[in-house]
């Protein structure tokens, strides 16, 4: 233990990779299973150790790659803000691989699934790389690491169309993170680092005026790294890859993937650029703003009319990444620990969500509304946990939901922006009708003929929506662990400015 | 004159803005999916020029240390897109692969046709 903690930063991204490379050689997928499970708890143990230590110190973690000094070689930095996307991403990944044996030995093939895991952890390794690496060009080779083989993940689906939305993931993803690559090399250029502390530094010393290749760098690294996000007009690869994909496959996308996007975009505007350039020489915020309303209002209301309820939740999730880049936008102490802790919650509650869905897939075979009449009698548990984490989504008070809403409408507030309350109010309305059609259909109507006989879904998969639907209670009841941590980050971020 | 003469020295990044935009539009405006793949890889080649012109030094040699040499061409940004084409070549082998799957599915590449068939995605 003594020989392996200097080595902590590392073992996240080493972990699954290594996990990756083993489950590769399975034959058996329940062999190729226990290799994630293993390679996912363990990423995981790593990451809250982490966690622990960051918080307990109060100073970033720096950790060279095969030693090479600062400026030349790879830095490993975890601080507050990486330490809890570390722990939100691998708390998904924990819970959600219990449920992931029966599930996808129900969806999958049997010759492919042990392909399966070996990409799952493949994208668990570029998600959790992107988040604790220090070097710009490092986040672009992990960045296409889970890009790749989230789109084999999707390629998995059982439906032809699932096919089709991973070719066109494919075409979006890759312009992304071209735009990002080109942003780091024009940065490159301008600074010669791509170390980010580094390149923040030398951006530093630079004149008030900011010379036109760092804002066209800016420029291109907010609309690739907005790709990733699905900001709202950006969006239109997401729902389709998450209706398509295989259900844990969805669940794992929903929970982490956007979630880590979202976290480049905060270092990228707080810790590289400042807030100061990136707000006050390019209108960034107020455009940041406006779009971010508009996928609170116009996405929710793109999930009232879904009649599939895994593409009525892609939609949601779309308008909820809308409330963490309004607080982005805000740039004030309360938006960005709302925004931040937001990731959290709002990772925990779309997972349930759709793991929900995927109880649901596992015993009727589909998620159209209008198969879901009466299940609320037929599988009890799973709708229960179904709508107590759908008014979470809500932000119905003493649920996560509405901690996140809290500190969003303060950050406004301190704006002075008030009109945006009532918007948030508004989008949250739209989300009462959408999670309120799956409730009217599971509780309101008589079972159809081919759901007459449903059951509950098999313990393993049972028991990980339940503890993700307490969760979503806890944290709507207990913010020391999330609202806490999400403020001192909020606080790290706007403290670095210049 | 000036315009002219800036114009000329600059000419390797012209080359990359036309290649970039070129690649964009290809990946935009065609409705093959194969066509879209090719425009998608030179946008992604222009990048590799994005990087590698700027570390030329004109008169530098490459970087051995050895008196004789005073001036050495930049080598990161070669390394730096070793990992790029790395990463283009495994992108467009998938992309193609999943475009052999549409086909398998559909019987067809076009985008429209496709669409024709299964309703717009």
């Amino acid at each position: 233990m003594k020989a392996i903690e200097p080595h902590l930063p590392v073992l996240p991204v080493l972990i699954p990779l290594f996990g990756a490379l083993i489950s590769a050689f399975f034959r058996r997928g329940t062999m190729a299973w226990g290799m994630a499970l293993v390679a996912t708890w363990g990423a995981a143990a790593a990451s809250w150790l982490l966690l622990a230590k960051v918080l307990a110190t109060g100073q970033p973690i720096s950790y060279l790659m095969g030693g090479w000094a600062v400026p030349w070689g790879i830095e490993y930095r975890v601080d507050v803000l990486n330490a809890f996307v570390l722990m939100l991403v691998t708390l998904v990944g924990a819970i959600l691989m219990p449920y992931a044996r029966k599930s996808v030995a129900h969806e999958i093939d049997q010759h492919v699934q042990a392909w399966f895991y070996s990409m799952y952890l493949l994208s668990l390794t570029g998600l959790l790389g992107i988040t604790v690496t220090g070097d710009a060009f490092n986040v672009f080779v992990f960045l296409e690491i889970s890009s790749l083989s989230t789109y084999v993940l999707i390629a998995m689906g059982r439906h032809r169309r699932a096919v089709l939305a991973a070719y066109q993931y494919l075409i979006v993803g890759t312009i992304g993170a071209t735009f990002y690559v080109i942003g780091i090399g024009l940065l490159y250029l301008v600074t010669g680092s791509l170390n980010i502390a580094d390149i923040a530094s030398r951006l530093g010393s630079a004149p008030p005026e900011f010379s036109r290749p760092i804002l066209a760098a800016l420029a291109f690294l907010t609309v690739g790294v907005c790709l990733k996000l699905a900001l709202f007009p950006l969006h239109v690869w997401l729902p389709n890859a998450y209706a398509y994909a295989p259900s844990v496959a969805t669940v794992f996308l929903a929970g982490t993937a956007t979630k880590v996007a979202v976290y480049l975009l905060l270092r990228l505007f707080f810790s590289v650029f400042g807030v100061a350039i990136s707000f006050k020489t390019l209108p960034v915020a107020q455009l940041l703003l406006v779009l971010s309303v508009a996928a609170m209002l116009i996405a929710s209301l793109s999930a009232v009319f879904e009649e599939n309820a895994e593409r009525m939740l892609a939609y949601s999730s779309v308008a909820q990444i809308g409330y963490i880049t309004l607080g982005i936008a805000l740039a004030n102490q309360s938006g960005l620990t709302g925004s931040i802790v937001h990731l959290l919650n709002h990772a925990v509650m779309k997972a349930a969500l759709f793991m929900a869905l995927g109880a649901v897939v596992y015993r009727l075979g589909a998620a159209r509304i209008s198969d879901m009449a009466g299940l609320g009698r037929r599988m009890p548990l799973t709708m229960a946990a179904f709508v107590l984490t759908g008014l979470g989504i809500i932000g119905v008070p003493g649920t996560a939901g509405f901690i996140s809403k809290w500190y969003l409408a303060l950050g406004a507030l301190e704006k002075g922006y008030w009109p945006l309350v009532f918007l948030i109010v508004v989008s949250s309305l739209l989300a009462v009708i959408y999670i309120g059609r799956v409730v009217e259909a599971a509780y309101f109507r008589e079972p159809t003929e081919s759901n007459a006989k449903t059951k509950e879904p098999p313990l393993s998969m049972l028991v990980p929506i339940l503890a993700l639907a307490a969760l979503t209670i806890y944290l709507g009841i207990d913010t020391r662990v999330s609202a806490e941590i999400a403020a001192s980050a909020a606080k790290m971020l706007l403290g670095g400015l210049k | 004159m000036t315009l002219v003469r800036e114009f000329i020295s600059h000419y390797n990044y012209l080359i990359t803005i036309f290649l970039m935009i070129a690649g964009l539009y290809i990946v935009i405006a065609s409705g093959n999916m194969i066509k879209k793949l090719v425009g998608l890889s030179l946008f992604q080649t222009s990048v590799y020029l994005l990087y590698i012109a700027p570390g030329k030094i004109v008169g530098g040699t490459a970087p051995i240390i050895d008196p004789a040499f005073k001036v050495y061409s930049n080598p990161l940004p070669h390394v730096l897109i070793l990992t790029a084409i790395v990463v283009g070549v495994a992108t467009l082998a998938l992309g193609l692969a999943l475009v052999v799957r549409i086909h398998e599915a559909y019987g067809t590449i076009e985008e429209d046709e496709i669409f024709a068939k299964d309703g717009e995605i």
